[in-house]
């Protein structure tokens, strides 16, 4: 089983889907209520589960970190571009300034954007890994987002490394307008010298992955792979219904229906999620 | 002759030489010389509202039911135009419309949304919104221009991809992705413009070339300011407000570098001199087109890559 790298009760303090309400203490320790069966659980148990239920197996929200933890050997590795920071360019005002919402982005988590980009191992293969983390800005695709994967590629290239994004992330960032929309353009460019690099990109989807970034990059893997149950699609499910007067049905836009549609390679369980791309990496390789 | 809510100035001088034309009629006395002078003020007035539009202002006139679309354009400029139907794999979609067309004595293939002009075929282009078909149509027509080694040209005009059931079932994501990062790759020029409305992926998807242009009274985003307004400020009453925070103009664009010219509109609008708006376009696309067909292919892909890497804006702090 796998050990966080920080000590169980910070992680939960961070963690964005054990809000209050559903946290319990009791004199056994804290427990959780599945956001897919509604079971309690110990929050302990749940941990060493990698954060699926052992009832339902529904995969909660983890952050950027949990994934580097699970995936890389020995839970070794370098972070890069950490330097970047959004920046409010066009003054965007809605119910706060953009400027706050970065601040206070930065403040309430321990991260300093959407985005984390990692280089380690998986399995022995030195791999590029750029996971979102939906905490910050709902995992929002900005201008900070689109450079660190632009820098990650030419790293992967450099490197001759494997390149894995890892999405969660409700779309492009609004408050970037249209510097936010070209990131998908911007991506996409850097994908195709990838490619050229023959190198290979994977993409894993994960709870939730839509919009601008559904539209883009998380689209374009050589193999498109996500979690069980994930909301996956362009549209919301909200703006569907709104548009067609009508209710979706069960199971729309989930990983298991985008597999059946056509657009993944295949789904994976986050517990055996390293020992698939490992041998996945392995098989590219030879 | 619709006129949009900040044009009652023009209504109004419009109603009252209509009422002077059936005084005329009705006395058989001439009003020749005050509806000329009213004639000026339209003219004057006009000049007046159209030199100083609002956000707002713009994004109304880039939605008027009478401006002039795809197919009208594509008409106008080509000489035998050939429109061309399909994806070849799941059916034709309407909102998304291409072909050749012989453009100053070369071949071009055109592609762009489509909207209706009246009720009937506004649904039946599904209001210019695109299921993926209709970007999967569009990059089918692009690979044969490339193959051929004709340029190509998109013009970009809807207010998103379309957000249904079945849209998302075949692929919505899926389809504009795919379409960027071929177009990225394309080894022939293209040209973009924005005709009307530029709203997120929707117009992205048939928007990656060596050059992006926009109509002077249009605008380009990565949201509609309805939709953004609804999920930033959970009302659409802030709509205004939304397009504004956006800085979606074609004027806002150059400024930050998004776009590389701003194409000059008739005064009053495209709708209200589409010839006239149908030769500009003409002539910018003949002069961008000369240029771009200059770059050897391979430095042209470098160039786009370039650009594109390029787009962004943060600050790098010491850590
Ligand atoms: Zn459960």
């Amino acid at each position: 089983m796998q050990e966080p790298r920080k000590p169980w009760w910070k992680r939960l303090r961070k963690g964005v889907d054990t809000s209050t309400e559903e946290k319990l203490e009791t004199p056994d320790g804290i427990w959780h209520k599945c956001n897919g069966c509604k079971k309690a659980l110990l929050v302990t148990q749940l941990r060493d589960n990698l954060h699926t239920c052992p009832h339902c197996n529904y995969h909660e929200k983890i952050d950027a970190e949990d994934y580097f933890d699970i995936l890389f050997d020995d839970k070794k590795c370098e972070e890069h571009f950490t330097e970047l920071r959004s920046k409010d360019i066009l003054h965007f005002v809605d119910t706060k300034s953009y400027e706050k919402r970065i601040n206070d982005a930065i403040e309430n988590t321990d991260l300093k954007e959407a985005m984390r980009v990692m280089v380690g191992a998986i399995g022995g293969n030195t791999t590029v890994v750029a996971a979102m983390d939906f905490r910050f800005i709902g995992g929002s695709l900005g201008s900070v987002m689109g450079e660190k994967i632009s820098r990650a590629i030419d790293l992967a290239i450099e490197r001759k490394a494997p390149f894995l994004i890892i999405s969660k992330s409700g779309g492009a960032r609004m408050q970037e307008s249209a510097f936010s929309l070209m990131q998908m353009a911007k991506t996409s460019a850097k994908l195709h010298q990838l490619a050229e690099a023959k190198v290979p990109y994977i993409s894993l989807l994960t709870n939730p992955t839509t919009g601008g970034v559904s539209a883009s990059f998380a689209m374009l893997g050589d193999l498109n792979i996500a979690e069980p149950g994930a909301l996956i699609g362009f549209a919301g499910p909200r703006v569907i219904e709104e548009t067609t007067k009508r209710k979706l049905p069960e199971g729309f836009q989930t990983a298991e229906f985008q597999l059946e549609n056509g657009f993944l390679d295949f789904i994976v369980d986050r517990k055996e999620l390293k020992e698939k791309l490992t041998k996945v990496l392995n098989l590219l390789k030879k | 002759m619709i006129f949009l809510e900040f044009e009652k100035p023009i209504e109004d001088l419009y109603a009252q030489i209509e009422e002077l034309r059936q005084m005329e009629q009705k006395t058989g006395m001439t009003m020749a010389d005050k509806i000329e002078r009213l004639e000026h003020k339209i003219k004057d007035t006009r000049e007046e509202l159209y030199s100083k539009l609002t956000t707002w202002q713009r994004i109304q006139v880039s939605r008027h039911p009478e401006r002039p679309y795809t197919q009208f354009y594509s008409n106008y400029l080509c000489n035998d135009f050939v429109e061309l139907y399909g994806d070849r794999t799941f059916r034709d979609d309407k909102a998304i419309i291409g072909g050749f067309g012989d453009l100053n004595g070369q071949t071009v293939m055109f592609i762009g949304h489509q909207k209706g002009h009246n009720t009937k075929m506004r649904q039946y282009r599904n209001f210019g919104m695109p299921y993926p078909e209709g970007y999967r149509k569009a990059l089918r027509l692009m690979k044969l221009a490339e193959k051929f080694n004709k340029p190509i040209v998109t013009l970009i005009d809807t207010p998103g991809a379309y957000p249904g059931e079945d849209a998302e079932q075949r692929g919505q994501g899926e389809a504009i992705a795919r379409n960027l990062i071929e177009m990225v790759s394309l080894k022939v020029p293209v040209l973009c413009i924005v005709i009307g409305e530029g709203a997120s992926g929707g117009a992205l998807g048939i928007g990656i070339g060596d050059k992006l242009l926009m109509l002077e009274n249009t605008w380009f985003s990565v949201i509609s300011p309805e939709s953004c307004a609804s999920i930033l400020w959970r009302s659409w009453d802030f709509k205004e407000k939304a397009a504004v925070a956006l800085q979606p103009t074609p004027q806002e664009l150059l400024k930050y570098g998004i776009i590389d010219e701003i194409v000059k509109e008739p005064i009053g609008g495209a709708h209200l001199q589409p010839e006239e708006m149908a030769k500009t376009l003409k002539k910018t696309i003949i002069k961008h087109l000369a240029e771009l067909t200059k770059i050897d292919p391979q430095t042209r892909i470098e160039n786009r890559i370039k650009k594109y890497s390029a787009i962004g804006q943060f600050e790098t702090v010491n850590v």
